[in-house]
Order: structure tokens, then sequence, then C-alpha cells
């Protein structure tokens, strides 16, 4: 009896989740069609990705940066804390990482405009004067810091706690009787987490930075005040640029309701969803590849 | 290659508590030693303590002298690592690096090292270690699979040749066969009678018959009560301590009447 009941819970569980996925996947599309479609000239999906593409591309470069800055410090952190510092230091750092994660978006956001932002402004300046001849560095350096390279960094900031508790927790599971192995074999410390702590924690950074990276896509509130928007430019350094999250967050309360432009605003929520979808498939191919040397067997 | 260790009025310490007290003991080169005991008496942190891997804990430490030849092995300046890349260990129950196949868990040790070396001289190395560990003729086709999709035996002789690659000096087992069925078992104890023509080997075990079949000599360790530090009570010829002990103790022990 108790059996049945808690498998059919389990069940209504599971199927709650897929049938939310798909609502949300058919309202999404439902309600884009008038993105892409007008009466009197029937597809315009030209015009909508000519929309669409500079906003993916501002995302992805604004995960992308939170990301490159913010996984070798996370694991880092999570290493010092598994396996470096004494057990007392460990506790409270891991209490101060975890207190990043409860900070509200919102005051991100006000930090990274109001602080981070003209901080990095003589940053910027140098980045121009010396690296110009790259085309990340090339554009005039803005003066209010209000750049996708300072959102990257307010991002990279947010999600750190996340990466750094999943790798730390990962990190502790590493069978004890493999970090033996190593140490018996005269490895020093750092050859022992080489050999035996990351490939074991392999698969649970990768989770790890892919959960980060679906908050780094995702995050509306820090990269709406962050971002001065523009257009879609290579410069990191200099005013220009915008996210899907940020657009969608900006432009949706000045959108008719039923009007093409909101549309068009939930027709570029659906591409969010499509990325966030194909970077968790791809996390998981990239994990399941593995799977006979995971250990799991 | 192979060396003797000497220990010296050895005590051993988990930060306050003293584990094992007053160990004096010499072990030959190329010879098997084993040590018996109950549970808790001391045998096994002994034996850690011969390639300082029991300071994986921290407050671990010791106080005496431990020679391997005539090198103290816990004089200052001394790193541990280096100590581990002499002495090996093979662990109670096998553990082959599970990330990395066959031929990888064979070289780990040597590429510690940082040595670079051609494929051929790996292929060579990762002959002669399996060879050495009696495993060869049964994973030779399948060098690139998982180690652990091995049997619970062949990933011991597994780890066997994986310390044996390095060319330690002395290799410490810690009830490498508790884990194993009684074939395995035996191709392991086997194993041990060869590898003691070319290094000396020290064997913690809690299967009498097995220090019986596999040892020249057998150190027996009791401890007085719990909390109480462990001691080697008898060190002797392994024939003298199972057929005619001096200590009553000892005797009580291999004779079953506890333990």
């Amino acid at each position: 009896m108790g059996d049945k009941v808690f498998s059919g819970l389990a069940l209504l569980a599971g199927v709650a989740i897929l049938a939310t996925l798909v609502f949300v996947a058919v309202f999404l599309s439902f309600n884009s069609v008038g993105a892409v479609y007008r009466e009197e000239e029937g597809l315009i999906i030209r015009q909508f990705l000519q929309y669409a593409y500079p906003l993916v591309i501002g995302t992805l470069i604004a995960s992308l940066i939170a990301l490159l800055l913010a996984t070798p410090v996370a694991v880092g952190v999570a290493l010092y804390i598994s396996h470096f510092a004494p057990p007392r230091l460990s506790k409270s750092i891991g209490y101060v990482i975890d207190l990043l994660a409860a900070i509200p978006s919102v005051v991100y956001g006000a930090w990274g405009m109001s602080f981070l932002g003209p901080t990095l402004v003589p940053l910027y300046g140098w980045l121009h004067q010396h690296l110009s001849f790259i085309p990340l560095f090339a554009g005039s350096p803005s003066q209010t810091g209000r750049t996708i390279f300072t959102a990257g960094v307010v991002l990279a900031v947010m999600i750190l706690p996340i990466i750094t508790s999943v790798c730390r927790e990962i990190f502790i599971q590493t069978p004890k009787l493999h970090e033996e192995a190593a140490l018996a074999l005269g490895a020093t410390r750092w050859e022992m987490i080489t050999m035996a702590v990351f490939p074991f924690a392999r698969a649970g950074i990768i989770s790890g930075v892919m959960l980060g990276l679906g908050r780094a896509l995702g995050e509306t509130m820090a990269v709406a005040l962050v971002l001065s928007p523009g257009l879609l430019t290579a410069s990191l350094i200099s005013a220009g640029n915008s996210t899907i999250p940020a657009e969608i967050a900006l432009g949706f309360p000045e959108a008719p309701p039923g009007s093409e432009r909101q549309a068009q605003l939930i027709a570029i929520g659906l591409v969010l969803f499509i990325i966030t979808l194909i970077v968790n498939m791809t996390a998981r191919w990239i994990v399941s590849r593995h799977k006979e040397f995971s250990g799991a067997n | 290659m192979s060396k003797s260790i000497t220990a010296k009025d050895l005590n051993v310490y988990y930060g306050d508590f003293l584990a094992v007290e007053g160990v004096n003991i010499e072990i030959a080169a190329r010879s098997v030693t084993a040590f018996i005991g109950p549970s808790g008496c001391g045998k096994t942190t002994f034996l850690r303590s011969l390639n300082r891997m029991h300071e994986v804990l921290p407050g671990a430490r010791v106080e005496g002298q431990l020679l391997l030849d005539d090198d103290d092995i816990y004089a200052p300046g001394v790193d541990p690592v280096s100590v581990r890349a002499m002495v090996g260990m093979v662990f109670q129950r096998p553990n082959p690096f599970p990330t990395m196949s066959i031929r990888e868990n064979v070289l780990a040790g040597y590429k510690l090292n940082g040595a670079r070396m051609s494929r051929s001289d790996a292929d060579g190395i990762v002959e002669s270690a399996l060879r050495g560990a009696n495993l060869w003729n049964e994973v030779k086709d399948r060098l690139d699979r998982p180690g652990s999709g091995l049997s619970g035996g062949q990933q011991q002789r597994l780890c066997i040749a994986r310390t044996v690659a390095v060319k330690p000096e002395v290799i410490l087992m810690d009830e490498p066969c508790s884990a194993l069925d009684p074939i395995s078992t035996l191709a392991i104890e086997d194993l041990i009678a060869e590898l003691q023509q070319e290094y000396t080997i020290v064997i913690v075990t809690h299967n009498m018959q097995q220090a019986a079949r596999v040892s020249q000599n057998t150190a027996f360790f009791n401890i007085a009560g719990s909390g109480k530090p462990g001691r080697m009570i008898e060190y002797a010829e392994t024939s003298t301590i199972f057929n005619n002990p001096s200590n009553q103790q000892t005797e009580r022990y291999v004779s079953g009447k506890f333990g």
C-alpha cells in the first residue's frame, strides 16, 4: 500500500515536471508566432534573426566572460576548502561563499553599476591604450564602465557560489582509497589532486559549471542595471551589446499586449530557452561520454 | 634494490594519543615479515608509519628512529613524498584509479617522476610490471580497458603491478587479501613469494594461516586495553611464533584463545 502511494507520488512529480516543460515550450512557441509571421508579408524569419542574433551573441559573451573568470576561482576555492584549509577555517570560508549566493541579484546590479563599473574605467583605458590592436579592446572605452565586461564580472561573482559549492561537495566525496593510492605512489598533494580528485570530480565540476552557466544566461536584473545596452560590438570595453534577459526585462513593460513587439520578446525568450536546453544536453553528453571510466561501476 | 628496516624505540602518536609504543624491530632485506595481532593493536598504524602514510591524518607524528638501511626516514628535511616513492604500499581493498585504463594505472606512479618516456619504453614497463604481478596473460589484450572492470583479485594484482612499476625498495601490504576470495588469495600469496626475491615485504594480516604460509618472520602485536597503546609483544621466526612462542600472550593468540 505504502509502496503504491509512494510510486504514485513519484510518478506524479515526474509527470508534473514534464508537463511544466511542455507547457512553457508550447506557450513560448504559440506566442512567438507574431514575431516570425505577418499577415501581409508572410514569414519574416530573416527580420527576426536580424533582431535576435546580436542579443544571442551578447548573452553568450557575457556568460562566457563570467564562466572564464568564475570557474578557476571556484575550483580553487573549493579545493582549498576540501583539501588544504584547516577544518575550522574551511567551514567559515564555506559560509562566506554561501552568503554570496544569498545576495539578491538587484543588489549585485546596483553594486556593479555604481561601484564596479567606475572602478574598472581606468583598466578599460589602459587596455585600450596598450591592446587596442585586439578587436576586443578596440572601441572607445566607456566612461561609466557600464560595459559587457563589467556585466560579465558581476555575473562571475554571482555564479561563483554555485560552482564552488557543487565542486566542494564532490571534492569532499573523493574516496580516501584513491587519494591514498596516489600518495602511496609518492605523489605530492597537488599530484594526488590531479590523479585522484579531479578525475573523480570531473562530471561534478562540469555540472557545477553548467548550473553556473544556466544562471548567467538567465540573469536579468544585474545585467539590466549594469549594462547600458546598445548595438552589437566586438569591443568589450565600450558601451553597447545587450543580453536576451536584459532586453526582455527592459522591453516587456513597454510592449503593448498582443503586439508584434511583445511576440518578438517572447520569441527571443524561446531562443534563450533553446540555448539553455542545448547547454544542458551538451553537459550531459560530456558527462556520459566517459561513463565506463567514471568509477560508478 | 631492497633495503632493510630498523625501528628503534619507535612511538607513534595521533595528536596526543599514543597509538603504538616502543617498537624495536629489525627487518631483513628480501624477506617477508608478517604482523599479526587482534584488531586495534596498532599493527596497521605501525605499518603505515613505515612509509609515513599515517601522516595523512593531521597531528600524526612519531618519536624514535626508523631506518631504511642506514637512513632515518624521519630525519629533519626528509620529504615524505620521497619516502613513499621508496616504500610502496598495497591496501586492504583494491584501489586502481577508476578513471584510468589498466595501462595508465601501471604507469601512474612512474609518470609522477615526470620522466618523459617513449611509447616503447612505456610498453616495456607495463609488460614487466604486469608480468611481475602475474597479471600479464590475463590482461594483455585489454590494456586500454578501465582497471575497475577487472575482478577483485585482478584489481589487487594490478595495484601490486602499479607499486612494482616504480621499483620501490620495500613493499608494505595492509591485509591485501581480506577482500578477496580463496583463489585470488592464493594467487596473491604465490606472488608474494616471487616478489620476495627482489623486495623487502611487510604484510599485515588477520589470517594466521596466511602469515604462516608466506612469511619467514612474524611480529605479534597486542594491546593491554582500549585507550592503551599497542605494543610489539614478540618478534621471531614464523615457525617459532606459531610452534614455540616464548610469550604467554602470543601463545594464547596463535592457539586461538583470544583475538
